[in-house]
């Protein structure tokens, strides 16, 4: 079991995997908190897609990577609220729609770039081969996310819970909005480094979902969440190492297992619950 | 006049929801706000309290825009309890002290002032033994006396309230009344939407009829009247309106 978990310390590459890994498992653990309470599992697969033009192009110009996707987050996201306003059409088929036309532009901009962008590292992540540059743009992400979660905790949460409340005694909700969208596009960019862009989601709602079974009090949930994803992604990295198969794959997948043992076996919200009355 | 509206028009992408609306309530007051569904009474809430900004006219709460109101935590909102996800991980404790935020720096870090009035909001609604329960295991009554224990913790001289008496079991209603009671006498002006013509009998001295525009206001008595009703209704006898009072829920 120790050498288990101490043989792939002795390469660099998986000491840096297994770091970066931890972190953004950490960032996003948090903010799916945020994202499972507010219902916005589809808003985050859909940003998570929608960044990749952005990805293509920063690339491409040679500009950060987080900055073109922050930019094609924060603008699809603005494309959904636009069409959902000015047409007829329900907000579900709107996401849908928007975030397949911006992955597809991404698609069709990283063929016609001549880069050296591997599409299935952004589409699967590549943690175990990151750069340098790549770790100190995830330190600064995930710098700016936590602490914009943690300065804004209380407001997020009432944002979260009761926004006609929070707008009754004068907080901006929808400053608030956007600046949940925009640290949900950068929390993005930093979890595609790990897990890619189809898992990301994984990464930004399953965490909150676990913790959520097995908690009712907000600072507890977010310490679980936060927890049980840096949990995933270290199992995951090391599991990947002697299993020799997809490090996104593996992360998500101890995701999952947590969230089925969760599932079962909650104290007061799982299947097999010791007490069937809530909050007894 | 702790409430000024005046020709008051919203409209969502050019369907209309409100028009000419006017009404003027004074400090210390009960006012029943009574109408349809869809006559426009949550249109006017959100007017209200700043959800949505009329296209035309003008609002002043204690002669101040709406948004200055806000700031100076004039106006409460007490939503109805179906309208919150209850599974929601805050404590009683949590929903109260939400109603102090507005008056705190900008961590929202409570202080001892804060703690004192979110302490006897819970005792005068009756839940402080229950503050450390999550409020997704309360009654709904239960559950409607927090957040009417929010906005008190407020101090806000303007409280809205959306059904207020609906499914609640008997406790909560006559300890709402006697609530109500109370801040009318601190001078406290109260808006309540219902449906319920009954409640508005019993508790309101003021009444609002409404079907997209204010069709009447005044004192209760005056303009409670079949005739109007009719109007408010859609023609239909306000007899038929007056079913049994709420659902009785037993409380856990």
């Amino acid at each position: 079991m120790i050498t288990w978990l101490l043989e792939p310390l002795s390469h660099d590459f998986m000491v840096r995997a297994l770091l970066v890994s931890a972190l953004v498992g950490g960032v996003c653990g948090l903010l799916s908190c945020y994202m499972t309470l507010k219902g916005w599992a589809l808003m985050g697969d859909a940003v998570s897609h929608a960044v990749l033009p952005g990805v293509v192009l920063a690339y491409a110009l040679g500009l950060p990577f987080s900055l073109g996707a922050f930019v094609f987050g924060v603008g699809s996201v603005t494309a959904i609220g636009f069409v959902k306003q000015k047409s007829r059409v329900k907000e579900d088929t709107v996401i849908g729609l928007v975030f397949t036309g911006f992955f597809a532009l991404g698609l069709v901009l990283v063929s016609k770039t001549r880069s050296n962008i591997d599409l299935t590292h952004i589409l699967f992540g590549n943690v175990l081969g990151i750069s340098q540059a790549d770790i100190q743009q995830t330190l600064l992400i995930s710098a700016l996310v936590v602490a914009v979660l943690l300065l804004l905790r209380r407001d997020l949460l009432l944002f979260c819970f009761d926004p006609t409340h929070a707008r009754s005694i004068g907080i901006n909700t929808g400053l608030l909005h956007y600046v949940l969208l925009s640290v949900l596009s950068l929390a993005a960019v930093a979890g595609l480094q790990s897990v890619g862009i189809i898992l990301v989601v994984a990464m930004l709602v399953t965490p909150g979902a676990t913790a959520y079974l097995l908690t009712d009090r907000f600072d507890r949930m977010t310490l679980l969440a936060i927890t049980s994803s840096v949990l995933a992604s270290l199992l995951g990295v090391i599991i990947s190492y002697w299993s020799d198969s997809s490090t996104a794959g593996c992360i998500v997948l101890v995701q999952t297992g947590l969230f089925l043992l969760a599932f079962l076996f909650a104290p007061r919200h799982g299947i097999f619950r010791q007490h069937p009355e809530i909050g007894a | 006049m702790r409430i000024e509206a005046d020709q008051v028009c919203v409209d969502y992408n050019g369907r209309v929801a409100l028009y000419d609306a006017s009404l003027h309530l004074p400090a210390g007051s009960i006012c029943g706000l009574v109408g349809m569904n869809g006559a426009g009474k949550s249109t006017l809430f959100k007017a209200l309290t700043g959800f949505v900004r009329p296209s035309r006219g003008r609002i002043r709460i204690n002669g101040q825009r709406v948004a200055q109101a806000q700031r100076e935590q004039a106006v409460a909102y007490v939503p109805q309890s179906e309208s919150i996800d209850c599974g929601f991980p805050v404590s009683v404790w949590d929903v109260v002290m939400m109603g102090r935020y507005g008056a705190m720096n900008l961590l929202r870090i409570p202080r001892q002032s804060d703690r004192v009035a979110v302490r006897d909001a819970l005792e005068r609604v009756e839940l402080l033994e229950l503050r450390h329960r999550p409020i997704g295991s309360l009654s709904g009554g239960q559950r409607k006396r927090a957040f009417l224990a929010r906005a008190i913790a407020q101090r806000a001289s303007v409280l809205l309230l959306d059904e207020p008496f609906n499914g609640v079991d008997v406790r909560t209603e006559k300890l709402m009344a006697e609530l109500f009671l109370q801040l009318r006498r601190d001078g406290r002006t109260i808006l309540i939407s219902t449906h319920d013509l009954s409640h508005v009998r019993d508790f309101c001295d003021l009444v609002v009829l409404i079907n997209k525009t204010v069709l009447a206001y005044g004192e209760t008595s005056e303009v409670f009247t079949p005739e109007n009703l009719a109007l408010t209704f859609g023609g239909m006898p306000p007899n038929l309106l007056t079913g049994p009072s709420s659902a009785e829920e037993p409380e856990p």
